[in-house]
């Protein structure tokens, strides 16, 4: 097989490489792959870290690294990591927000800009009446949020926009 | 790159490393005494981010020769430490496993400055000569707003609560100010760094900061007394208080015993 056809392979492959903090989303979905390029078979995988701090980067990599391996072709795995561009909540695909939701988690607004309100859907009855109760959840991509109207806890993710040239205020 | 310039981003790198490290491990001895469970939530995540922007850094750092990032972490003596005093200065009275009687108003004093620092710096570092100091500043800084919101909501309520509460406060003040200034100073290579556009000078931050924490005190009618000072010395030099020793030896005990035990 020659190289366009294995990157077509791998990349088919990496869609079922989960986040282990956010397993009902792939990591194609979740917007972190930014480029892959085979050459001669050996694979070269460049991904954002949603979160830069997030401690859950050395598994991905194992796992992208042993689920590329299994491509028939592919001789070698690179994975790097990189910040440019900087990964925003603006890059989840349609089909990731919905694996989001199916999952309990309410998916960040499709196009936040600095200084937006966030506006959130309750993933359960779709309402809107929700009131946030923690910014920070489980994890650092998380939010902790009550939906009055179906009275169930959930999760949503936090929107990463480029928001912080701007103060925000906490009111 | 010329070997000054080498050295000017090998002491900011460990100014940035040092400071989120010893900060992170500050507040993580808050786990389980903060005021209430939702806070422990929230601050543990605070901190785990700071330890993981201090870890992007100290692997920067390892990239330009240093040496193994969890070495630079945790073998180094304190003189070699970057970070400013004041967020290496201990919570409060007694230990975390042997009655703890830590400060929350100085905690909560203490990150807001920082935080506002935090902010100020990364926006000056997204247009860092150094490319990927940019571009993790850049992503860094996409993060930061939660924990700005955080501090200050938690500021402005309590500066704005009880007598007891504002009293509290005030004195947590005064004594984060004493040291304030030496989270603003870039040290002795700090002329270098900004001639080669590693950062902003270390007179444009410092605007910034007192423009950003004047109006925050405006708002809860607080006037701090004289400028912020150094009162611990300046940490960007490696002056540091008995606190960052006692704090480095606990941290690396066990990394010291067996540097196998802290692999995941
Ligand atoms: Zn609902």
């Amino acid at each position: 097989m020659d190289d366009e056809g294995l990157k077509t392979r791998v990349t088919e492959a990496l869609k079922k490489v989960k986040d282990p903090e956010l397993p009902g989303i792939d990591i194609v979905a979740l917007g972190m792959l930014e480029t892959v390029s085979v050459t001669s078979g050996r694979a070269r995988i460049t991904l954002l870290p949603t979160f830069s701090g997030c401690p859950a980067l050395d598994l991905i990599k194992k796992e992208v690294v042993e689920t590329v391996r299994r491509v028939d072709g592919v001789t070698e795995v690179a994975v790097v990591f990189s910040f440019d561009p900087p990964w925003t909540t603006a890059r989840i695909s349609p089909e990731g927000r919905e694996q989001l939701k199916a999952y309990g988690i309410a998916p960040p607004p499709a196009a936040q800009r600095p200084g937006d309100p966030w506006e959130i859907e309750c993933p359960y009855c779709g309402s809107s009446v929700v009131t946030v109760e923690n910014w920070f959840g489980p994890t650092a991509c998380r939010s902790l949020l009550y939906c009055r109207s179906c009275r169930n806890p959930f999760e949503a993710m936090k929107p990463v926009a480029h928001v912080a040239d701007e103060r925000p205020r906490p009111d | 790159m010329t070997p000054e310039y080498r050295t000017a981003l090998i002491e900011l790198l460990y100014q940035l490393a040092d400071d989120n490290f010893i900060l992170a491990y500050r507040g993580s001895e808050w786990l389980g005494l903060t005021p209430h469970i939702e806070e422990d939530v929230a601050f543990s995540s605070i901190n785990q981010n700071a330890m993981g922007h201090a870890a992007i850094y100290y692997q920067m750092l390892e990239d330009l020769g240093e040496g193994k990032s969890d070495d630079l972490a945790l073998l180094r003596p304190p003189a070699a430490f970057r970070n400013a005093v004041l967020l290496e200065l201990k919570n409060g009275p007694g230990n975390y496993w042997d009655a703890p009687d830590y400060d929350w108003a100085f905690a909560v004093v203490r990150h807001f400055f920082f935080d506002v620092f935090k902010s100020i710096r990364l926006n000056a570092l997204k247009k860092s000569s150094y490319p990927p100091l940019a571009a993790a500043a850049g992503k860094i800084v996409t993060e930061q707003a939660y924990h700005l919101m955080h501090w200050e909501t938690w500021f402005v309520q309590l500066m704005m609560s009880t007598d007891e509460a504002r009293r509290r406060m005030e004195k947590a003040l005064s004594l984060c100010w004493a040291d304030a200034g030496g989270l603003l100073s870039l040290g002795k290579w700090g002329a270098v760094m900004a001639e080669h556009g590693l950062t902003a000078t270390e007179a444009e931050w410092r605007d910034q900061w007192r423009q950003a924490i004047g109006q925050s005190f405006a708002r809860v009618g607080y006037v701090p007394i004289g400028e912020p000072g150094m009162a611990h010395g300046d940490g960007r030099n490696g002056e540091h208080t008995a606190d960052l020793g006692e704090a480095l030896s606990i941290l690396s005990e066990v990394y010291r015993s067996d540097p196998q035990a802290t692999g995941w």
